[in-house]
């Protein structure tokens, strides 16, 4: 088992190394870091321009994979990533900005699965009764609304609220309140606070898909044999429902937390970006359009980086439910 | 979004296949062809949420392109005495902080993002058909290289990829864009053509059609993709909602369709900065965008379910 998961974990570190290194090639295809200072008034001097290239690595007079490699070489010998265009080092805005996009990714997949899983089992019990149809019928909704609607929607509910009662109750705008100080409960329960909606948008999207999906693997286990057998040996029908049915129901799903955490990721980030937080996704965005390379290099690897390990966590899951693959 | 409905689609479609495999085996794939769809199309009629969405489909299309000609405003005209007003009987959906009126500019976008997502979505889909059944029916060398992109695109979410080439098609006209979504819609679907078509190929009509010397891109056309038809369907319309979302998010976030182009993701970044004092801005094309993306996936779903009725929400 330990050796079929090292060489998932091998096969993905392979893929996602390539995808990085692509990007990077990609960025560096489509970026042009040197038009800005070209049209700078008075312009730069052209040993400055190119001086400034090179130390970004983005001398377009190199060949492109010539700078790839001086890219990763300092990447595996210097655990450097290159300087943004404004001069701060990639690895120091990512350690700054990771932590941000993690704690609303995780919670948010977290929570969204959790629900998503019990939404999905109970529908699959209750199958068309009312609740099983309203729970359905909510997925679809919130499946077909993009996740910034979403999020807007949520900013327009939560502002409309805060009118009705007359005070700031909840807040939305960035990650915690600017200038607030006190005890450090106030100082968490300040971001908890900012948290909320965004939590809340990413928890429906990730809800809705999962619940879906879960229902229906259900469904198919409900019907099968051996949970009428498990009914007949006389185990009660919640006991052969959850250590007979969701059990098993939950194989599947392991691997499809995989393929849909790259939607959650795209969530989160358009998520951070609605809710001004200074994350990942903030910085993604912020290196396109200020044609930063090396930013962009750097987010891809981050992003690559999170999903090997959940590819990895999700094959782990995978044989620890599921028997026959440990063998 | 489209990858639950494909995975749950690549579940319960094995017996199918095998079930149309076995009719054309047997010479009588006419009439069995024929009762196959007559089944489909029984099972379609009796959905309520089919017609629901067909029927919107229609009206919302419909409306994009005849709206505007009933609508004494264009989307780029001024009202200067009509700024920023709330939804009126003069203007139906309210006007922005200029006087433009909201109702044009909604039809405009929607007329926009319509087209984008009905062109992008089967695009995304032949390109699926076509690299799903050339690997799963070549195998060997091309099978292992095309399996190894569809890997390698799938590592990075196509939202974040679609983000770094947007300096590509920055200067370039709306239809590089739906390319470019097309390119990057068609990973899951074609991993499940493949490994259809990986059984098709060993089923003895086309055993008989490649020993009688028909050649590849007919066999394919004419007896895998025939085969696998219900799926592609699934996936084009599914693929809309994918595409329309896509592309109104990429907008929304100024990746996208650029101005002097207007989509319905454009609108809802200029609603946003005025949402919570001007909630209509907003609201508006936030709900025909949603009503439209519901819509077309009501009609994806009851479709999945009269081809394969042991998936999604009706089975027993």
């Amino acid at each position: 088992m330990v050796l079929y998961i090292f060489r998932r974990f091998v096969n993905y570190f392979i893929l996602s190394a390539i995808a990085t290194c692509l990007a990077y090639v990609v960025a560096s295809i489509a970026l042009d870091p040197a038009a800005k200072y070209y049209g700078r008034n008075p312009q730069p001097s052209e040993s400055t321009i190119t001086g400034i290239l090179n130390g970004l690595g983005a001398n377009p007079d190199v060949p492109v994979l010539l700078r790839l490699w001086d890219w990763v070489v300092n990447l595996v010998a210097h655990g450097s990533l290159g300087t943004t265009v404004g001069g701060t080092p990639v690895v120091q805005e990512i350690i700054a900005r990771s932590g941000v996009s993690l704690r609303l990714l995780l919670i948010g997949s977290i929570i969204g699965a959790i629900l998503g899983v019990v939404f999905g089992v109970w529908g699959a019990v209750k199958q068309y009764r009312a609740s099983d149809q309203i729970v359905t019928y909510s997925s679809y909704l919130i499946f077909a609304t993009p996740t910034f609607v979403v999020g807007v929607l949520l900013m327009i509910g939560a502002t409309a609220m805060n009118g009705a009662v007359g005070k700031q109750l909840i807040n939305f705008t960035g990650e915690y309140s600017a200038g607030l100080t006190g005890p450090w409960w106030i100082l968490l329960g300040d971001r908890a606070v900012h948290l909320l909606l965004p939590t809340i948008a990413l928890v429906l999207m990730g809800a809705a898909s999962y619940s879906r999906y879960q229902r229906s693997v259900m469904l198919d286990v409900l019907a099968s044999d051996y949970i009428r057998t498990a009914r007949s040996k006389g185990r009660s029908r919640n006991s052969a429902l959850v250590r007979h049915g969701v059990r098993v129901a939950l194989i599947p799903m392991s691997t499809f937390f995989a393929y849909s955490f790259g939607t959650l990721i795209s969530g989160s980030i358009m998520l951070e970006i609605v809710f001004s937080f200074h994350g990942m996704g903030e910085f993604a965005l912020q290196s396109i359009t200020q044609s930063d390379i090396n930013g962009v290099a750097g987010t891809t690897l981050f992003l690559a980086v999170l999903v090997l390990f959940s590819s990895t966590l999700s094959e782990i899951l995978y044989a620890a439910l599921d028997p026959r693959v440990r063998n | 979004m489209a990858e639950v409905d494909i995975k749950t689609v690549e579940n319960t479609t094995s017996a199918l296949t095998s079930d149309s495999g076995a009719d054309l085996a047997g010479g009588i794939r006419s009439t069995k062809g024929r009762s196959r769809a007559r089944l489909i199309w029984h099972r379609l009629a009796h959905t309520p949420r089919f017609w629901v969405g067909a029927i919107a489909i229609v009206l919302i299309a419909l409306w994009a392109i005849l709206g505007p000609v009933f609508y004494p405003f264009s989307a780029t005209e001024r009202d200067p005495l009509n700024m920023g007003l709330g939804p009126t009987q003069l203007h139906w959906f309210g006007t922005n902080g200029i006087g433009q009126d909201l109702y044009a500019q909604t039809l405009v976008g929607l007329q926009k993002s319509l087209v984008i997502g009905l062109i992008a979505g089967p695009l995304g889909t032949l390109i699926a058909a076509v690299a799903g059944s050339v690997a799963g029916y070549m195998g060997g060398i091309v099978d292992k290289v095309i399996v190894w992109c569809i890997n390698l695109l799938l590592v990075l979410p196509s939202f974040i990829l679609l983000v770094i080439l947007s300096p590509l098609f920055k200067g370039l006209s709306w239809v590089f864009l739906t390319i470019f979504l097309a390119a990057f819609s068609w990973m899951i679907m074609a991993q499940v053509i493949r490994s259809q078509t990986r059984s098709l190929r060993n089923q003895d009509f086309v055993k008989a059609a490649r020993y009688m010397g028909v050649p590849m891109p007919q066999i394919l056309g004419r007896h895998i993709i025939p085969n696998v038809a219900s799926l592609l369907i699934i996936d084009a319309t599914l693929g809309v909602v994918g595409a329309i979302m896509a592309e109104t998010s990429l907008s929304y976030f100024g990746f996208g369709v650029r101005a002097p182009d207007v989509s319905l993701g454009t609108l809802l970044a200029e609603g946003t900065n005025a949402a919570v004092t001007r909630p209509w801005l907003f609201v508006f094309p936030a709900g025909v965008l949603v009503a439209t993306l519901f819509a077309v996936s009501l009609v994806g779903d009851a479709l999945r379910d009269a081809v394969d009725p042991t998936s999604g929400v009706n089975r027993d």
